[in-house]
């Protein structure tokens, strides 16, 4: 069960193939890479000195609550131009167990029209 | 059977659940809603097992003729044991509600997250 | 007696062992816990271990392709309903797997992250007995045993949903869990009833050889569906979900992950073993009804988990979103597998959709546990007023950015390569198909990017400054998960041939199952 063998081969899924130890393998060499590229750079840096100060292009910099980016400020633009739908999907999420149990209630007269009413018609034609 | 009566009544059992779990606002009135779908469902059990004119199916001491069906009532006996468990655990947690929000309005306690 | 007599002798009650030992472990532990506080935590940890290395022992002989019953009651088949049959073929292994390890896992993470409260001797026992309840489902043949199972599993997951009941929300939460599940159960029994009325049979097989698809198997098969997606938490029914995910306990979030799973493999029974004869008969095919669904669920899950600001309610809707693939997958194999033209693409499909339930389980899971373990450490839930935390809890970190590119099916973790065959096979089902499903993993990718950025970067905050690293035990619960996650990642031929492929086969040729009970069935080859 378990070969040596086994543990190498490529995935076939079908139409295509997937082979993670060579995707490993690229991803070890581009780090390598990296590495060596970051070899050449400037070693001038100094700890604790003004170098390690953070700077924003001559503006002084605000205290650390604020600089941090919040999670709701992320994609503020996206959510903003899509505001439709995610206020409507907001209201559709109200929280009331009744509504749930309504949206249980809803899925079933769906699924009773599409499979018993739905099928009936289709056979008629 | 008249009229198939049972089966009406599970109908409407179930149904009057149904209304009360989604249009009741208070919660000792949902949980009533709930108990009212596991009697439906449970009176259908029952119902199934039923032959017109049966009797008790005690097999040693059968006096001959037909017997009710007992798989439906050992069914029901169990759906009804889980049904108290449900029940109780479910008043429970309505009484905890009513500790933190000092009220039984399903509008008041859900509302939407953040 | 040998050893291998033994194990022989194990094997064969091993269906009723797995049951039986978290069920009687469930009750002894609060005897235990007047002892001591570690010696029942140890005791707990034992109990799971030996019911995983059972399930292990079971899966290993049911892999090969063995379909194992265990009668409970009259072993004379000729009499009908007088007993109560387990029957596990490799789909019903493959979950109890899933299961076991969600519940050892989470019961070693439980050590330290639960440690402060109070009502632990409790909380162990509705831990066992949710696990009992997970694995009798999923091993169990025969229906109204199956509710029996499902409303052990919720009566005592919903218990532990309220388990902080100090918290309005956990207590809330664990009501709308118990109404929902409590609402879906008893539909459930009420087409088990239908069933009976017609067959006058409990058993799977039993049902499943005699089904006629009548107007009543109709309504059966409607109830049946949207009872079980709406405890899977299949949009438009998810709303429960997040709610109990979010509000839970993190260790309890995992389990109930597994529970969450076993009512999907409860919809996969029914439609594939059940129905499997009849729902060829329908000109609307219920593949088609799973699909869609899954596509709504897919896109809605993601959408929501964009604007969410609470860690675990985000990972919640990112879960919602996953099981979304789960049915994309399940469904379009359901829908080819009569054309024998695509058969090799229906199965295809399949393998992913039953691969995706262990990665799911696995990348959501260690993400739940994440988000606890940063609950531990800061008190915080709110990803508002979390940053810079892969300054204090390095290990944390590197578990998330684990989970991260697990979820988001990023190349090499374990969830690419399901994606990458759920995507392939509905491409040729219809190419719009696999393009949503690609478009929700680039958004799920986005929505775990911005909880990283929001929560582990950015600079030092002040208020975090004494945040510590968690405790070993949790580590150790989340390292496990990550190692299973890489080796999954790293080596998917070898897990698909020997693990998912004998499941898929299993849904696929319903007959088998049939035919291990009744004999003389023909159908279903």
């Amino acid at each position: 069960m378990f070969t040596l063998e086994s543990l190498l081969e490529t995935f076939q899924t079908g139409s295509g193939f997937w082979n993670p130890i060579i995707w490993v393998v690229a991803i070890l060499v581009a780090f390598l890479i990296a590495v060596i590229l970051r070899g050449f750079g400037n070693k001038e840096y100094k700890k604790n000195t003004g170098q390690t100060q953070a700077f924003l292009s001559g503006n002084p910099e605000y205290e650390k609550e604020q600089m941090h980016i919040k999670s709701s400020n992320i994609y503020w633009g996206f959510t903003e131009s899509l505001k439709w739908v995610f206020d409507s999907l907001k209201k559709m999420h109200t929280g009331n167990v009744s509504d749930y149990a309504l949206w249980f209630v809803i899925v079933m007269a769906i699924l009773f029209v599409v499979l018993i009413v739905g099928e009936n018609l289709v056979g008629a034609i | 059977m008249i009229f198939n009566i049972p089966f009406i009544a599970v109908a409407a059992l179930i149904l009057i659940g149904l209304y009360a779990v989604i249009f009741k606002r208070n919660l000792i009135k949902m949980v009533i809603g709930i108990t009212l779908i596991e009697s439906g469902v449970n009176l259908f059990l029952i119902t199934l097992g039923y032959r017109e004119g049966s009797i008790a199916p005690i097999y040693t001491s059968s006096p001959g003729g037909i017997m009710a069906l007992p798989v439906p009532q050992a069914l029901t006996l169990t759906s009804i044991v889980i049904g108290v468990a449900v029940l109780a655990l479910m008043l429970s947690l309505v009484i905890h509600i009513y500790r933190h929000y000092g009220t039984l309005d399903v509008r008041k306690i859900g509302g939407p997250e953040e | 007696m040998n050893v291998a007599d033994l194990i022989a002798l194990l094997l064969q009650h091993s269906p009723a062992l797995i049951v039986a030992v978290p069920l009687l472990g469930a009750f002894i532990t609060p005897l235990i816990s007047r002892l001591n506080d570690k010696v029942r935590n140890v005791f707990v940890i034992l109990t799971l271990g030996l019911t995983a290395s059972l399930v292990f022992l079971l899966a290993s002989d049911v892999f090969t392709g063995n379909i194992h019953t265990y009668i409970f009651g009259s072993q004379d088949l000729a009499l009908p309903v007088v007993r109560i049959l387990f029957e596990v073929d490799a789909m019903s292994a493959f979950m109890a797997i899933i299961s076991v390890i969600l519940s050892l896992v989470a019961v070693i993470y439980s050590w330290s992250f639960m440690k402060e409260n109070t009502g632990l001797d409790k909380y162990y026992t509705l831990i066992l007995l949710m696990t009992a309840g997970m694995l009798g489902m999923e091993l169990t043949g025969d229906l109204f045993n199956f509710f029996v199972f499902l409303e052990i599993t919720s009566i005592s997951s919903a218990a532990l949903v309220a388990f902080w009941t100090n918290k309005a929300k956990s207590v809330e939460a664990g009501f709308k869990y118990i109404v929902i599940s409590t609402i879906g159960a008893l539909f459930i029994l009420f087409s088990i009833a239908l069933f009976y009325g017609q067959y006058n049979a409990l058993n799977m097989a039993m049902i499943a050889s005699a089904i006629q698809y009548t107007f009543l198997d109709k309504i059966a098969l409607v109830l049946l569906i949207a009872a079980l997606a709406m405890k899977a938490g299949v949009v438009p029914m998810h709303m429960w979900l997040p709610d109990a995910y979010g509000k839970a306990p993190s260790s309890v979030t995992l389990i109930l992950v597994g529970a969450t799973q076993a009512s999907l493999y409860g919809v996969f029974r029914v439609c594939f073993t059940i129905y499997g004869g009849a729902i060829n008969l329908t000109p609307i095919s219920v593949g088609w009804i799973l699909v869609i669904l899954g596509i709504i669920t897919m896109l809605l899950g993601v959408a929501m988990a964009i604007i969410q600001t609470d860690f675990k309610r985000l990972i919640a809707f990112g879960a919602v979103a996953e099981i979304g693939y789960i049915l994309l997958g399940i469904g379009t194999g359901l829908v080819v597998m009569l054309n024998p033209e695509m058969t090799a693409t229906g199965l295809a499909a399949m393998k992913g959709g039953i691969f995706h339930i262990m990665n799911d389980a696995l990348d959501v899971g260690l993400l739940f546990l994440v988000a606890g373990a940063i609950y531990y450490a800061t008190k915080e839930t709110s990803l508002n007023k979390l940053g810079g935390l892969a300054r204090n809890m390095k290990y944390t970190t590197v578990f998330f950015i684990i989970g991260l590119l697990a979820i988001s099916g990023m190349p090499p973790m374990n969830g690419f390569a399901s994606k990458l065959l759920i995507y392939e096979s509905t491409y040729q089902l219809n190419p719009i198909l696999s393009i949503i499903a690609i478009l929700s993993s680039i958004m799920l990718l986005a929505v775990f990017v911005k909880v990283f950025h929001a929560a582990f970067l950015g600079p030092a905050l002040p208020k975090f400054e004494n945040v510590k690293e968690v405790p070993k035990s949790m580590l150790i619960a989340m390292g496990t998960i990550a190692t299973i996650i890489i080796i999954f990642g790293l080596f998917p031929e070898l897990i698909i041939n020997n693990i998912v492929e004998p499941a898929a086969n299993a849904l696929v040729n319903y007959g088998d199952y049939i035919r291990e009970v009744i004999p003389s069935f023909a159908g279903g080859v």
